[in-house]
C-alpha cells in the first residue's frame, strides 16, 4: 500500500516538477491521453479506421526520419522497406499461416535484409547519388511484382491476409500502443551513442571518421534499423487493410514519407510523427471536396514551407520555448529566469 | 523487331537526354533537385492540346506558345515558391513535390484524368523493311538533337554559358568575380523548364496525355542523371541513350516486357554505379562547404 502511495506522489511530483513546466510535454501528454481515450469518445469505425492508419503510418515517417534526418542519407525509396514489409508479412501468413504476431516482425526482419542489400552497394555513393539511385529500387521491385503475378498477386495484390485481431477497437489500440513504443525505441536510439554518431555523421563524415569510427558500419546500421521499423510499419498496414499490393511500393508512397518527415522537422523523431498527424487526418477530412483534395494538400505544404523551412515543430517549440544560455535547459518562453539555475532568459 | 528497338530506343533516348540534361543544369548551378522538373514537361503537353483542340490553332503555334508559357511558369515557381527557401534543401525538395502534385491536380481539373492526344505536326509515313517509320518519329529525333546542339552552343561559346558553368563550379567564387549569381540562376531555371516544355511538346504527338504522364519519364531522367555523373553534359547525353535502348530492347524483346523496362533499365544504372561510383563521366567533387 505505502509502495502504491509512493508512487502516485512520485507520478504527481514528476507531472508537477517536469511536464507541467514545459508546453511541449504537456502536449505530449496530452496527445497521449487523446490517443488512449479516442475509442471511448467515438465510436466511429471510419474515425476508428483513419487513426490507425496514421498510427502506422507515424511509424513510417519516423523510421525515414531516423535514416535520412539523422544520418544525413537522403532515402527516396523508403517505400521499398515499407512494401517488402507488407508483402513479406502478407506472405508468409497467407502460405505459412503465421499468427499476424509473428508474421509482423518477420516483415521487419526482412526489410532489414532489403536494407542490407541496398545499403551495401549504395553506400559508396553520396549525398544526391544516393537519393536518386534509392528511388530506383521500389521501382525495380514494383516490375516484378508486376511481371510474376503469379506469386506476388500482380496488380491486385494478395488479399485475404488474417485481421490483427477481431474488433476495430482492439486493433486500434495495438496499433497505437506499437506507434507509441516504437516511436519511443526510436528516440531513445537517437539519444544514445549510436544517434550521436549518426548525428555527426550527418554533419561532418570525414571528421567522424577521422576520429576512428568506422562510418559506413554505422550507416548500414542506420538503414537495418529504419529497414526494421518501417517494415514493422508496412507488415501492421497489410494486416490491416487486409491486402498487400503494388501501391505500397509506389514512387508517391516514398515521396509522401518524405513530404511527412520534412514538414514535421527532419531528425527529431516528434516531427514526422507530429507531422502525420497532422496531414493525414487534414488529407481524409477534405475528402468532401474530392477534386480539390489533393490540390489543397500541396498548397498547404507549399504555405507552410514558405514561412517554416525548417519544419512545423522545430518552429513551434522555438516560439513557445527558450533555452537556457547557461545550463542549456528549456523554459517555457514567457519565463524571463532559468527553472534551474536562475540565469537570465533575456 | 531490331528497327522498332532502335527507333523506339532513339526517340526515348533523345527524350531522356534533353530532360536529364535540364534537370542537371539546375541542379548545377543552384543545387535545387527540381523533382517538379517532368511535371512542366507534362503541362507543355496540355499547353499544345488546349491550343490546337480548344483554341484550334495550328500545332506549331501551340507548340511555340506552350513553351513560352510554360517557361514563364517555371521561372515564377522558382522566383516565389523556391528561391525563398532555398537555403534549405529539403525544404526545395518537398516544395518541388508539392509543385508537382500541385501541377497534376490542376491539369486533372482542368482536363479531367482521361487519356487524351494530340495532332503530329506532319502526318504519314514510310516504309523501311516492313516498318512503320512515322515522320513525327524522325522530326521529334532531330528537333531533339537540334536542341542539345544550340544547348551545347549556348553553354560552351557564349558568356552566359560560360557564367552558368562557372557557377555551377563554385558558386561563391562565380559570386566574387562579378557574376550576378541570383540572376545566373534564374536564367538557368528558365533554360531548364524551357528545355523541359520544348521536349514535352515534340514528344507529345507521339505518345498519350494524362496527368500521371510526368512519373515514369521523371525516374528515368534522374536514372540517367546519376548513370551519366551528375553536371556531366556527355554523360547524360550518353546515359540517356543507354537507358533509352535497354528500355526498347527489353520492352521489345522479353515478353511481359512493358512491365519490367523501368526494373532493368535502373538495374543498369546500379550495376554502373557500383562499378563507378560517380557515374559514367562524373567528376568527384570536392566536398561542399
Amino acid at each position: 500500500m505505502d509502495l502504491i502511495r509512493f508512487y502516485v506522489r512520485k507520478l504527481f511530483t514528476v507531472l508537477k516538477n517536469e511536464v507541467i513546466v514545459l508546453p511541449s510535454r504537456v502536449v505530449v501528454v496530452v496527445f497521449f491521453l487523446f490517443l488512449l481515450l479516442l475509442p471511448v469518445f467515438t465510436n466511429n469505425q471510419y474515425t476508428l479506421r483513419i487513426f490507425t492508419l496514421t498510427c502506422i503510418f507515424a511509424i513510417l515517417a519516423a523510421s525515414w526520419d531516423l535514416l535520412s534526418g539523422f544520418t544525413g542519407q537522403i532515402n527516396f525509396g523508403h517505400a521499398l522497406f515499407f512494401g517488402v514489409g507488407a508483402y513479406a508479412a502478407a506472405m508468409s501468413n497467407l502460405h505459412v499461416h503465421l499468427p499476424p504476431w509473428a508474421s509482423i516482425p518477420l516483415g521487419g526482419l526482412v526489410a532489414v535484409l532489403a536494407g542490407l542489400i541496398i545499403g551495401i552497394p549504395c553506400l559508396r555513393l553520396r549525398g544526391t547519388y544516393l537519393a536518386l539511385t534509392t528511388l530506383a529500387f521500389p521501382i525495380i521491385l514494383m516490375g516484378f511484382v508486376f511481371a510474376f503475378p503469379d506469386l506476388t498477386g500482380g496488380e491486385l495484390g494478395i488479399s485475404g491476409i488474417e485481421r490483427i485481431a477481431r474488433s476495430r477497437v482492439t486493433n486500434y489500440y495495438i496499433v497505437a500502443g506499437l506507434m507509441f513504443g516504437l516511436c519511443t525505441i526510436m528516440w531513445k536510439i537517437t539519444d544514445s551513442n549510436t544517434g550521436i554518431i549518426f548525428h555527426a555523421i550527418r554533419e561532418d563524415e570525414l571528421a567522424v571518421r577521422a576520429s576512428g569510427v568506422n562510418t559506413t558500419r554505422y550507416k548500414l546500421l542506420a538503414f537495418c534499423l529504419s529497414g526494421f521499423f518501417a517494415g514493422i510499419a508496412g507488415g501492421l498496414y497489410a494486416h490491416f487493410m487486409r491486402i498487400a499490393g503494388p501501391s505500397t511500393l509506389e514512387v508517391s508512397m516514398s515521396f509522401l514519407v518524405v513530404i511527412w518527415a520534412v514538414f514535421g522537422g527532419v531528425a527529431t523523431i516528434y516531427g514526422p510523427v507530429g507531422a502525420v498527424f497532422i496531414l493525414f487526418p487534414l488529407l481524409e477530412f477534405l475528402r468532401f471536396w474530392q477534386e480539390y483534395r489533393t490540390l489543397m494538400f500541396a498548397c498547404v505544404l507549399i504555405v507552410i514551407l514558405l514561412y517554416m523551412p525548417d519544419g512545423l515543430f522545430p518552429w513551434l517549440r522555438d516560439k513557445i520555448e527558450t533555452e537556457c544560455p547557461r545550463c542549456k535547459i528549456r523554459n517555457i518562453a514567457t519565463r524571463t529566469v532559468c527553472r534551474v539555475c536562475s540565469a537570465s532568459l533575456e | 523487331m531490331a528497327l522498332d528497338i532502335i527507333i523506339s530506343g532513339l526517340i526515348s533516348g533523345s527524350v531522356y537526354a534533353l530532360l536529364a540534361i535540364g534537370f542537371s543544369l539546375i541542379f548545377g548551378v543552384a543545387r535545387i533537385v527540381n523533382i517538379a522538373h517532368t511535371a512542366f514537361y507534362m503541362v507543355a503537353g496540355y499547353c499544345i492540346y488546349f491550343a490546337t483542340h480548344e483554341m484550334g490553332f495550328h500545332p506549331l503555334w501551340g507548340m511555340v506558345a506552350a513553351v513560352i508559357l510554360v517557361t514563364l511558369l517555371g521561372m515564377v515557381a522558382y522566383k516565389f515558391l523556391i528561391n525563398p527557401i532555398r537555403e534549405h534543401e529539403g525544404a526545395v525538395l518537398i516544395a518541388t513535390i508539392a509543385l508537382a502534385m500541385a501541377l497534376q491536380e490542376i491539369m486533372t481539373l482542368i482536363f479531367t484524368g482521361t487519356y487524351l492526344s494530340v495532332p503530329s505536326l506532319i502526318k504519314g509515313y514510310f516504309l523501311i523493311l516492313d516498318v512503320k517509320v512515322f515522320y513525327q518519329q524522325l522530326l521529334t529525333f532531330f528537333a531533339a538533337l537540334i536542341a542539345l546542339g544550340v544547348l551545347w552552343a549556348l553553354l560552351m561559346k557564349t558568356r552566359l554559358g560560360l557564367a552558368i558553368r562557372s557557377t555551377a563550379q563554385d558558386r561563391e567564387v562565380a559570386n566574387l568575380m562579378g557574376i550576378n549569381e541570383a540572376r545566373v540562376a534564374m536564367i538557368t531555371m528558365g533554360i531548364s523548364v524551357g528545355l523541359a516544355s520544348f521536349t514535352g511538346a515534340i514528344v507529345v504527338p507521339l505518345t498519350i496525355l494524362d496527368p500521371l504522364m510526368w512519373m515514369h519519364p521523371l525516374i528515368m531522367m534522374m536514372a540517367v542523371v546519376v548513370l551519366g555523373g551528375l553536371g556531366s553534359l556527355k554523360g547524360s547525353f550518353i546515359g540517356a541513350y543507354i537507358l533509352g535502348f535497354a528500355e526498347a530492347i527489353v520492352v521489345f524483346a522479353i515478353p511481359a516486357g512493358a512491365f519490367l523496362k523501368g526494373s532493368v533499365a535502373l538495374s543498369i544504372m546500379i550495376l554502373v554505379l557500383i562499378i563507378r561510383p560517380e557515374g559514367l563521366f562524373g567528376v568527384t567533387f570536392e566536398e561542399e562547404r
